[in-house]
């Protein structure tokens, strides 16, 4: 079976499983890190939403042999540790606001909101309502309002 | 926090601890034997109160206003609620194991509030866990109705009392002093000379030995430092971190992901599979067997399962629901409706009739159907998230063949319900793959098959004929005609047991009976019925968010715009004139006067207001809706944009608010699902199946959906108990939206969600293949 190798939340990890196994599954199935969740598997409802070498990305819609040896996924149980202190700024912008309800989507909505957030700095600008809609993660329990307060408050800090 | 009630004040219905200082605070509780303390707690009984009409033409209470069916659920719940316990740990945590399930609702974070409060404790000692299905409970291990902050509020406060009591007695023992003079901080007891002693180092001492009644006192509402205000929930670092386990995060030793290959049509069943060799050895894949709802394969991963899946060539033999389409199903519908009587009004009285269609909705949460089962000999195991875990457990225990007691069933959190997790459609499946397979199983339903597939809101027409004459309505008539709701979950025990005894009430059906009690008439609008008839038409249907209210207060609140026209009142002045209740006009007041209800708005622009009572509580929306073109027309790929809310305020009275901002959180939810069924969101039925098939298909209320400005009002405490707040925002934020719709464009929505017969914005993914594969270029949307 063919072998695969990159670093995961800071540590290199192995895997023996066929090419085309998406990462999630590496990731969830394989690995036993199963803070990305499963919603859709299509790319579509975001709640996968993890970092490959700092941005965004959705695992459920990438085979294992497309991650190269040194690149770095960072998974939502390895945000906190990108930062100094005990949790990323988003998070604690996650908890000031007490945006989740039942917490499925948070993990992905929370990686989402840090690269949307890097992406609006590298831009030069604050990141506003024009951003947020743009935000594709669904949240079926409706925090979409929340979330909006959080990244502002988050945003500050980043 | 005290009590207030507002001068000239309806008695509020059902509710009998409304005044100031006729809490019933002494009660009888128990102690369970156990090496540490146990503390049980048994219900008080609520009594109905029905509230004399007031005002205009009255109308007389319904069976909704007399008993609505959180108090059958609460009385329901009487009989074994004894069962609650808090037990006392030697490290000085408070176990308390409840039995419901969290879905999101912050069930958890409430019962802790409370019994930290009760007992003095910091709340990050209360350790709260969600039951496994114990059968013992009967009752009262049902989540469902909004009730659970209801039925468990009185209990849980009175064994977190007992515990108390119990811990203190144990001390005034022990240090010879009288009770009344010890203090407790902080879960450490004080007495007046210096003494003291933690709650942890006194429990083994407190237990008892033997069963034991004993009395004890909650404390006065005035003396609780937690409830009544906001708290964040307890599992938020969990979440954040990504440490909340869910079903499929649980590592149960050789439990293998596993899914089911479904049918092309709803309810269709495997005449044959044709490759089920060639499918075994597909890479990763350890089993492929025939279920009743499929085929179920299990690999190493769910990709392989996936791939799997789309491999198997399955012959099939139709569902009942065969080929037919929407068109079909409303021709049905038509063909049931009872006809609106004509009424015995004055020949001056004039007679307005609307009707209204409601179409197929999904309640499917994010999280798909989930469950782990290990199906051994003699015994079973599952996981799952269950709102009515004994009634799974007997599913269960009939189909593997076993005792009831071989068969444990955990409660697992679940990711959102929306009333999906009242059915235990997959640990049963589970169960049965588990068996056949004789291995564990990991199940986890195709977000496909879980739209497709999976429990559906019925269609539904309801439609009203008002009699009025001047000022007045003279009768109000609604008939309800919908595609039959399956309440299997376990609620005919509880309704066949009360239903009886309920006064001046019969036992007409389960559905009609959810229906007769939970849909109440908040304005004086004369003679008053309001009726349900299903037709059974094979549909896998269940209890969607806030069941028939958002679809009958939709209907309710536009006919109401309607006489607010005839009668040539602007929509608030109307609804404040004829509302029965004082609760629901100072919520409208505020909820107007927030909103700057009446201001001048664009063209293809409007506000629209609406008001809800259910669950003891009231709850008013207004909203901003734009309808113009270049608002309808954004265009967003794979995304329906259509008119959008811009700004949306909901005021809310639920009586007792335990945990404000836990309120508000529910309240702007229910807010998002009044957007997504009033405009966006629906399955087509065409050719036997549903069309939905992802989350860019059905349109639940995505952020370019969402209003920029959202603000939920939480009104002070209005009686002694709390009112039950998951579902209560749905259906004023529908009807809100339905409203404000007819007075932007001048045309009164009759089908609902509005865009359902817009040319269909997505292409269907295919029935055969009954799953798509996911996709491989995702390094390319990378940001």
């Amino acid at each position: 079976m063919p072998k695969h190798t990159f670093i995961l939340n800071g540590k290199r990890v192995h895997v023996d499983c066929p090419d085309d196994v998406r990462v999630l599954w590496v990731l969830r199935d394989i690995l036993s890190v199963h803070g990305p969740k499963y919603g859709c598997g299509l790319n579509v409802c975001k709640a996968c939403t993890s970092h490959i070498n700092g941005k965004a990305f959705n695992p459920c819609s990438v085979p294992i042999s497309d991650i190269k040896t040194d690149d770095e996924i960072t998974t939502i149980e390895g945000l906190a540790d990108t930062v100094k202190g005990e949790l990323h700024p988003m998070q604690e912008a996650w908890l000031e606001m007490d945006v989740a309800q039942c917490g499925y989507c948070q993990p992905g909505q929370i990686m989402a909101a840090v690269a949307k957030v890097k992406q609006a700095h590298a831009e030069g600008r604050k990141i506003g309502d024009k951003d947020f809609d743009e935000i594709r993660n669904i949240c079926r329990c409706g925090t979409y309002h929340r979330i909006r307060e959080a990244i502002l408050a988050g945003a500050k800090k980043m | 926090m005290t009590v207030s009630v507002r001068p000239g004040h309806n008695a509020p219905t059902g509710s009998d601890d409304s005044a100031p200082g006729t809490s019933r605070r002494r009660f009888l509780g128990f102690l369970v034997a156990g090496p540490t303390l146990v503390a049980a707690s048994q219900i008080a009984v609520e009594t109905a109160n029905p509230t004399p009409a007031a005002a205009n033409v009255p109308t007389g209470p319904e069976p909704g206003d007399l008993y609505d069916l959180g108090q059958l659920q609460v009385l329901a719940t009487k009989v074994t609620s004894n069962l609650i316990t808090v037990e006392v740990h030697k490290d000085g945590t408070v176990s308390f194991a409840v039995p419901r399930a969290e879905v999101g609702q912050g069930i958890t974070t409430t019962m802790a509030m409370l019994i930290a409060d009760e007992m003095d404790i910091p709340i990050h000692r209360v350790h709260v866990t969600l039951s496994k299905a114990r059968p013992e409970f009967q009752f009262n291990q049902l989540t469902g109705g909004s009730n659970s902050v209801r039925s468990l509020y009185a209990p849980v406060r009175h064994a977190a009392a007992i515990a108390r009591k119990r811990l203190v007695d144990t001390a005034a023992a022990r240090w010879r002093v009288d009770a009344s003079t010890l203090t407790v901080k902080d879960g450490v007891i004080h007495a007046s000379d210096g003494r003291s002693a933690t709650y942890g180092s006194l429990t083994k001492a407190a237990a008892a030995s033997r069963p034991l009644p004993m009395t004890a006192d909650l404390k006065p509402t005035d003396h609780l430092r937690l409830v009544g205000k906001s708290h964040n929930r307890i599992d938020a670092h969990e979440i954040v971190t990504g440490r909340k386990k869910f079903a499929m995060d649980h590592d149960v030793r050789g439990a293998l992901p596993t899914m089911v290959c479904r049918p092309p049509t709803i309810k269709g069943t495997v005449k044959r599979v044709r490759n089920r060799a060639a499918v075994l050895k597909m890479p990763g894949i350890t089993d492929v067997v025939t279920i009743s709802t499929g085929v179920a394969v299990r690999g190493r991963t769910f990709g392989q399962c996936i791939d799997a899946v789309r491999a198997l060539k399955v012959t099939w033999a139709d569902g009942p629901v065969g080929h037919a389409s929407d068109a079909d199903i409303i021709a049905e519908l038509h063909k049931n409706e009872l006809p609106l009587a004509v009424p015995d009004v004055s020949p001056l009285a004039k007679t307005i009739d609307l009707a209204f269609t409601f179409c197929f909705a999904s309640n499917s949460p994010l999280e798909t159907g989930t469950a782990i089962a290990d199906v051994r000999a003699k015994s079973a195991e599952v996981w799952a998230c269950l709102k009515a875990p004994i009634v799974a457990q007997q599913a269960i225990a009939d189909r593997v063949g076993m005792p009831l007691e071989a068969v444990t069933v955990h409660v697992v959190q679940g990711g959102g319900s929306f009333g999906r997790h009242l059915f235990h459609d997959t640990a049963l499946e589970a169960a049965e793959i588990s068996k056949k397979m004789r291995k564990p199983v990991k199940l986890m339903w195709h977000r496909t098959d879980d739209f497709r597939q999976g429990r559906v809101h019925p269609m539904a027409t309801s439609r009203i004929r008002v009699t009025v004459q001047g000022d007045n309505v003279l009768t109000y008539e609604q008939r309800h005609t919908s595609v039959s709701t399956d309440f299997g979950h376990g609620f005919g025990d509880l309704v066949s047991s009360f239903a009886g005894t309920l006064p001046g009430f019969n036992f007409i059906g389960l559905a009609q009976t959810v229906f007769e009690l939970s849909q109440n008439m908040p304005y004086e609008y004369g003679l008053t019925d309001q009726v349900l008839n299903e037709v059974d038409m094979d549909f896998v249907t269940g209890s969607m968010r806030n069941i028939y209210s958002p679809d009958v207060a939709t209907a309710r609140e536009l006919m109401t715009d309607r006489l607010a026209r005839e009668m040539g009142l602007d929509p608030y002045k109307f609804r404040r004139k004829f509302l029965k209740d004082d609760r629901g006009i100072a919520v409208l007041d505020r909820l107007a006067k927030a909103g700057d209800w009446g201001r001048k708005m664009p063209h293809g622009t409007a506000q629209g207001i609406a008001l809800h009572a259910e669950y003891k509580g009231f709850c008013a929306t207004l909203v901003e809706l734009d309808c113009r073109p270049r608002t309808v027309k954004r265009k967003i790929e794979d995304a329906y944009t259509g008119p959008r809310v811009t700004k949306a305020i909901t005021v809310v009275d639920v009586g007792l608010p335990i945990n404000p901002r836990g309120l508000e959180a529910q309240m702007m939810g229910g807010m998002m699902d009044g957007i997504a069924v009033a405009l966006t969101s629906s399955l087509h039925l065409r050719n036997g199946h549903f069309l939905e098939g992802s989350w860019d298909n059905y349109w639940y209320t995505r952020q370019w959906n969402v209003p920029p400005k959202l603000k939920v009002i939480v009104m002070p405490q209005t009686t002694n108990q709390p009112g039950g707040a998951g579902e209560l925002g749905v259906a004023s934020a529908k009807a809100a939206v339905a409203c404000a719709y007819a007075r932007a464009t001048g045309r009164m929505p009759t089908k609902f969600p509005v865009n359902h017969d817009e040319p269909l914005g997505f292409d269907p993914l295919p029935t055969t293949p009954s799953v798509p594969q996911s996709p491989t270029n995702g390094l390319d949307k990378i940001y």
